[in-house]
């Protein structure tokens, strides 16, 4: 039995569905976030997880406890949001004490513990302060603190780091991960952001219009997608119409030039429509890949300089490819109206049929 | 620099003079109650006579009555309307103009023939009771728009569902979360009560009820100085008032911040 199992939820507002046939079994410790456009049911779920919605069908089981009807107060549940939601009247030690408080627990405990968690979020000077004295970063680090005080047996986040500049952000991604390992505690985790997913997950629920498309770690989901759509929202790619010429030696026809797929296409006939699907990154101009790997012809269409990578999108005729070339200061990018060809191996195409239906 | 700070200056002096001018006259001629001198005469045979200091306390207890019904009713109320029926803002906001459109006589008249025969109209408490009830009427509309105001400036909902998720249930929100925050609306709603209810005049009268309003009448049409005295004294109770408000508000430092991102 997993420690967090979520069993055939669905969740109604009047005639619109939120969220459809949610399941997911999480172990003890594990590291889980909800990915996906805003929306998508992700944050719905989540607070059916906290008791602030009661699901429409379905079950939600805590340590093998069912939780379903508890309200959040019952729960045992700790939970950052987006918004801070400190008490602006209490200090920050009386905001991380709230919840031992509420629960009656002695008050050497609770100075004890209060002490322990400010140690954990290296704020111990910030006690006697206000909510309005700190800055955003701060207030989500008390958060933080106050949700895990009480020892919660399970941590909710909803997209924590979304009000917060991207340095702050970087840096408290850094400091919930490492908390959260430290203390082993099985965490939800609500982003948009799919770069905060993958940095910070053990496995990834990518959602979309309340279903999920895909459950898997973060570089199962960003290598091997197994919907269109999961291929297009985690990550950049290019999605480029093709049409099939040999579907059992999996060889399509894109914009005139053919290229192979390293492996069939199951159920397809020659002369269908679909589309291939190639991370940027895979792709790279002239020579590299040897001589077997696909090649595209094309010319330089536009070039943005973006730091540490250089994007390129070429025009192959009524489509366009992006890829990406590391930044190299002695060696200039290609320029505008260059011709060039994309060499990229057959195996990193992705044929992207329809969403799969759970 | 000169010529710019004239005209402003002009004309805050031109309005404190609007006020200034009729509540230093008043002063001046509630000073001069002894002829040919300035005394405190006036002020001393107010502080002398019985019916100022009993009316008074009765008004002040019925005001502290009000006040403390007003908030039980208002407060919770006002708190669930945001959380749970912001529809029903609209028609609370609707409700909240009656106590203006009802005239006092009307009020009290309604009330007098609504409960008549019952023990709300045979016995003196029963009649207080009547007219503290009438006076949590009067004062609901500046009540509910100042909780209200307090309860917009703070995140109820994220605030509520974070004391939840902490493991407290709605008494310990109510009165350790949320009324903490809204302490200073709270505060003005009730000193804005306390002033319509230390100066009520028709329902105290027609329901017969020795409370202030109908003392200061009764003083107006017996005395000379004395009524104007009698003004300078509830001028200065009600700056007291707005000065216990000010000094309250500093010692809340969280009061009035968000509790969201800024």
């Amino acid at each position: 039995m997993s420690f967090l199992e979520i069993n055939g939820v669905r969740k109604t507002f009047g005639q619109s569905v939120a969220v459809e046939h949610f399941e997911l079994r999480a172990e003890r410790g594990e590291f889980v976030s909800f990915l996906g456009p805003s929306g998508c049911g992700k944050t719905t779920t989540l607070r059916m997880v906290a008791g602030f919605e009661r699901p429409s069908a379905g079950h939600i089981r805590i340590d093998g406890v069912d939780m379903t009807d508890t309200p959040p107060n019952k729960r045992k549940i700790g939970m950052v949001f987006q918004s801070y939601a400190l008490f602006p009247n209490m200090t920050v030690a009386d905001n991380i004490g709230f919840g031992m408080r509420v629960a009656g627990r002695p008050r050497a405990e609770i100075r004890a513990r209060v002490d322990e968690m400010l140690g954990l979020i290296h704020m111990p000077e910030f006690a006697r302060r206000y909510p309005a004295q700190l800055s955003g970063g701060q207030q989500q680090r008390v958060a933080l603190a106050r949700a895990l005080a009480a020892q919660p047996q399970l941590l909710l986040l909803d997209e924590p780091l979304s009000a917060l500049d991207a340095k702050i952000r970087l840096s408290l991604r850094q400091e919930i991960r490492a908390i959260q390992r430290q203390l082993n505690i099985t965490t939800i985790y609500v982003t948009h952001d799919q770069e905060e997913a993958m940095s910070l997950s053990d496995r990834i629920v990518v959602m979309n219009r309340g279903r999920i498309e895909q459950i898997g770690g973060p570089f199962e989901v960003y290598n091997f997608p197994q919907t269109g759509f999961v291929a297009s929202f985690v990550g950049t790619l290019n999605v480029l119409p093709a049409e099939v010429v040999d579907a059992g030696a999996g060889r399509v026809r894109v914009d005139g030039q053919e290229i192979a797929l390293g492996k069939p296409i199951s159920g397809g006939a020659a002369g269908q429509r679909l589309s291939v699907a190639v991370r940027p990154e895979i792709i790279s101009p002239n020579g590299a890949h040897g001589p077997q790997a696909n090649q595209l012809r094309g010319s330089v269409e536009d070039v943005t300089f973006l730091g540490a990578i250089v994007r390129v999108r070429v025009r192959l005729g009524a489509s366009a490819v992006h890829f990406d070339v590391f930044n190299n200061p002695h060696l200039a990018p290609p320029a505008h109206g260059d011709l060039v060809t994309l060499r990229f191996p057959a195996e990193s195409c992705m044929v992207i049929t329809e969403a799969r239906n759970h | 620099m000169k010529r710019a700070s004239f005209w402003p200056w002009l004309w805050l002096a031109l309005g404190a003079a609007y006020f200034i001018i009729p509540l230093a006259a008043t002063m001046q001629f509630s000073l001069q109650a002894k002829r040919g001198t300035l005394g405190f005469t006036a002020y001393a045979n107010i502080f002398r006579d019985g019916n100022f200091f009993s009316s008074f306390a009765f008004s002040f207890q019925t005001a502290m009555a009000t006040i403390l019904i007003s908030v039980l009713l208002i407060v919770p109320t006002a708190y669930w309307v945001q959380l749970r029926l912001p529809q029903a803002r609209r028609l609370i906001e609707l409700l909240t103009l009656l106590p203006f459109v009802v005239p006092a006589v009307v009020l009290v008249f309604s009330l007098a023939r609504t409960y008549n025969g019952t023990p709300l109209t045979n016995s003196r408490e029963g009649l207080r009771v009547l007219l503290t009830g009438a006076y949590v009427v009067l004062s609901f509309p500046y009540m509910y728009r100042s909780v209200d105001t307090g309860l917009r400036a703070i995140n109820v909902r994220a605030l509520t569902e974070a004391a939840q998720i902490l493991g407290a249930g709605w008494p310990t929100i109510l009165l350790r979360v949320i009324l903490p925050n809204v302490l200073l609306s709270v505060l003005s709603g009730a000193f804005i009560t306390f002033a319509i209810v230390m100066g009520e005049f028709t329902i105290a009268s027609l329901l017969a009820q020795p409370a202030f309003g109908p003392y200061i009448s009764l003083l107006s049409s017996s005395k000379v100085y004395e009524p104007s005295a009698l003004a300078v004294v509830s001028f200065a109770l009600t700056w007291a008032s707005i000065g216990l408000i000010q000094f309250l508000s500093r010692g809340t430092p969280g009061q009035g911040q968000m509790a969201g991102p800024r």
